[in-house]
């Protein structure tokens, strides 16, 4: 792609253009797999079965047709400008964070140096978006809800960044792609057939990690801003249509970036055995990472199938009292190894 | 009636001590209106919440949106036509409404329905509560946010509804109890279906105890949230499974006469001592258990004979009063029947268990945080038709 010396301001548009399509490909997917047909099978559901006939493919697309078909109401009483602002605010968070994500040795649209590093802070500006549409509805149900994102989404930032440390010291760089080299390149036990996918290393800093992601995308047993029996829908109380639609798709096209930056940091991302460098390599590439994003994005969709939620309180206390102080013993420890070794 | 010295100064005092609380909330404390459109309230509950953060400071229950006029109704209605009105009390077990009306409506005429007839009543008040509280067990996880449970309850619940519609008629409202008897005799095949379906029910509850109640965030939910203490809720007039979960062994159909069959059944009253939110879950789901098992027993021992009692076609009930209660799938349920002696009665007061449930609310919503607020009303388990009639 870079091979064919365009102009900067033509590659920055082809690139925008395909993160641009990622985000709801990407939404489309998971809303599609997860939402519809495992939730479906999970819950005995017989509906999203139905539509269009073969395996309600229909379903998804009749979803999108409605939500756009919807009248978009701003309530008077609403601060219009920033309550129309606020789902671009949280898509353009989504959209940030594929930027740095690899899907191969060269499928990457910038290898910046600190990539992890810039993830983790982009993923953090959707909170205030949900913070503006929260203030904004002129709702007590959706301030409450977006009050409760802030304080959560402060509380869960930090086991975040604390699992991903450990990964960035074993890997001795930022960089997303030198992380997935760093995976590549080692070996277990002598053999590098797999290379040293760092889950096995770090499965502490996973699980710290997959349970933050869940609390950063709201999702159950996090699911507090959004909790439908008490709040409604939090800060989407007052949404409807296609800017509703707009949240959904921020809401599903973050778990699968961070999907991705969990299978890149942990699973060794678009790494498979056969290809280290060449073309082949950046055509299975996205087929590796898609298949471990989507085992990842499965682990996120069948514990929230399956939890109740936590109170406020609880959610509080689980992060601060146990991922932290998890996370920082991992840390130790992965030094000390670092060190030793 | 007069208004004492005292009572004026009480009212004044309580009339100021609101001013200030109002004063308050516009610099601290913010108002929240649960309901009555609210997804937590099952319909049209209303509860006025004073909120300090998340804490709730006064809790004040609203209800009577949903205010149906059944008691003035039914004193323009013939004895037949009331059972169909009084089916709606309690929409999700409309038969168990029935019952204790015409067992009052029986006491007064001094006419008693055959034993099959009795056996059959027995079998479809416990199929109606099993429709019921299954229908809880799940909504609770729901409520909690697990979303799954509710699913498997609507599932589940399908074969108790089916099997309900094959034998009388109607799912939800069946209008099937006679004065005297029942309308007709179960149809071929039923009991062999029933049996299965109550498999069926079995594997459900031990699906749920499996996916809700070993879970270790559920039981953090709801475990030390609203707390009622035995006494406490004795005051309130608490009844059924509500009570029951405070440790109080009280259970109508062993402690009270009744011409149904449970005095013939080998069952069990579950008490848990906690009065917690998990203990009347728990008790519930041990309460849909022991159903199955009495429907089960009921279709082995269903003595044969005819299904109805003599009784007049038209049916007048002599003059007098007559109170009969049964224990619903909500609690404690009666009917108090006054006739003069015409087609329908002159006044008939109808206790229904879930506005009695529901008064201890305030009490128990003090000082609680807002989820707790949504456990603590899915815990207590109410039907909005049965709080407003």
């Amino acid at each position: 792609m870079l091979a064919l010396q365009l102009p900067y301001w033509e590659i920055t548009l082809i690139k925008t253009v395909i993160v641009l399509s990622i985000i709801p490909a990407g939404a489309v997917i998971l809303g599609y797999v997860f939402l519809l047909k495992m939730m479906a099978h999970m819950q005995s559901r017989m509906g999203p079965m139905e539509p269009g006939g073969f395996h309600g493919w229909f379903q998804l697309i009749g979803d999108g047709i409605k939500f756009i078909q919807k009248e978009d109401i701003i309530p008077s009483e609403a601060d219009r400008r920033v309550f129309a602002l606020a789902p671009l605010v949280v898509l353009i968070s989504t959209f940030l964070l594929y930027v740095v994500v690899p899907a191969g040795p060269r499928l990457v649209v910038e290898n910046l140096d600190v990539g992890i590093f810039y993830a983790l802070a982009v993923s953090s500006l959707g909170v205030i978006g949900v913070l503006m549409a929260g203030w904004a509805s002129a709702n007590k149900y959706s301030l409450l809800g977006s009050l409760r994102a802030a304080g959560q989404l402060i509380a869960y930032e930090l086991p975040l960044v604390l699992a991903v440390v450990g990964v960035v010291i074993q890997a001795d760089t930022m960089s997303l792609q030198g992380i997935v080299h760093a995976q590549a390149n080692g070996s277990i036990f002598g053999v590098s057939l797999v290379g040293n996918p760092f889950i096995l290393t770090q499965i502490v800093g996973f699980g710290i990690f997959l349970a933050a992601a869940q609390a950063e995308l709201t999702q159950t047993p996090f699911d507090m801003p959004v909790a439908e029996s008490e709040l409604v829908a939090g800060y989407m109380t007052e949404y409807s249509g296609f800017r509703f639609l707009f949240f959904f798709m921020a809401e599903f096209g973050t778990a699968f970036a961070l999907s991705a930056i969990a299978a890149t940091l942990y699973l060794g991302g678009w790494y498979q055995p056969f290809f280290k460098t060449g073309v082949m390599a950046d055509v299975l590439g996205p087929v590796i990472l898609g298949i471990k994003v989507m085992f990842i994005a499965f682990l996120i969709f069948w514990i929230r199938f399956t939890f109740p939620r936590f109170r406020e309180d609880q959610l509080q206390t689980f992060a601060w009292k146990f991922l932290i102080p998890l996370s920082l013993v991992n840390i130790m420890a992965t030094a000390v190894f670092k060190v030793v070794l | 009636m007069a208004v004492t010295e005292q009572q004026r100064i009480a009212y004044i005092a309580s009339q100021a001590a609101d001013a200030r609380v109002n004063v308050e909330l516009q610099t601290e404390e913010m108002t929240l209106n649960l309901g009555p459109q609210h997804p937590a309230t099952h319909g049209t509950l209303r509860i006025v919440a004073r909120l300090d953060g998340e804490q709730v400071v006064k809790a004040d229950v609203v209800c009577g949106y949903m205010h149906r006029g059944y008691e003035k109704l039914t004193e323009v209605r013939t004895y037949p036509q009331i059972t169909t009105l009084i089916n709606r009390i309690d929409w999700l077990s409309s038969f168990a409404n029935e019952v204790p009306f015409i067992l009052a409506a029986e006491d007064l005429m001094e006419v008693e329905a055959p034993p099959r007839a009795q056996w059959i009543r027995t079998l479809f008040f416990e199929l109606s509560r099993i429709a019921n509280v299954t229908l809880f067990i799940g909504e609770m996880g729901v409520q909690l946010g697990a979303l799954t449970p509710v699913f498997f309850a609507f599932r589940d619940r399908e074969y108790v509804l089916n099997l309900i519609e094959s034998a009388t008629g109607g799912r939800f409202h069946p209008n099937f109890d006679r004065i005297g008897g029942i309308k007709d005799d179960l149809p071929k095949g039923w009991i062999a279906e029933t049996k299965d379906a109550m498999r069926r029910i079995r594997g459900y509850c031990d699906q749920l105890e499996d996916l809700l109640m070993g879970n270790e965030i559920f039981e953090a939910r709801t475990r030390g949230v609203g707390v009622i203490p035995a006494e406490v809720g004795l005051s309130y007039g608490l009844s059924g499974a509500n009570i029951r979960a405070s440790g109080v062994d009280w259970d109508l159909r062993r402690d009270a006469p009744s011409p149904l069959a449970w005095k013939e059944l080998d069952w069990k009253v579950w008490t848990h001592p906690d009065g917690d939110s998990f203990a009347r879950y728990w008790v519930r789901l041990q309460e849909t258990r022991e159903a199955t098992k009495m429907v089960d027993q009921l279709l082995e021992g269903l003595p044969s004979g005819p299904i109805q009692a003599k009784v007049p076609r038209i049916i007048k009930v002599p003059a007098g009063e007559a109170w009969a209660h049964t224990e619903n799938p909500l609690g404690e349920m009666g009917y108090y029947i006054v006739s003069q002696g015409g087609l329908g009665p002159m006044r008939c007061k109808i206790r229904s268990a879930s506005f009695h449930n529901i008064s201890i609310v305030p009490w128990l919503l003090k000082g609680v945080y807002v989820p707790d607020i949504i456990t603590i009303l899915a815990s207590l388990y109410f039907i909005l038709g049965d709080i407003d009639r």
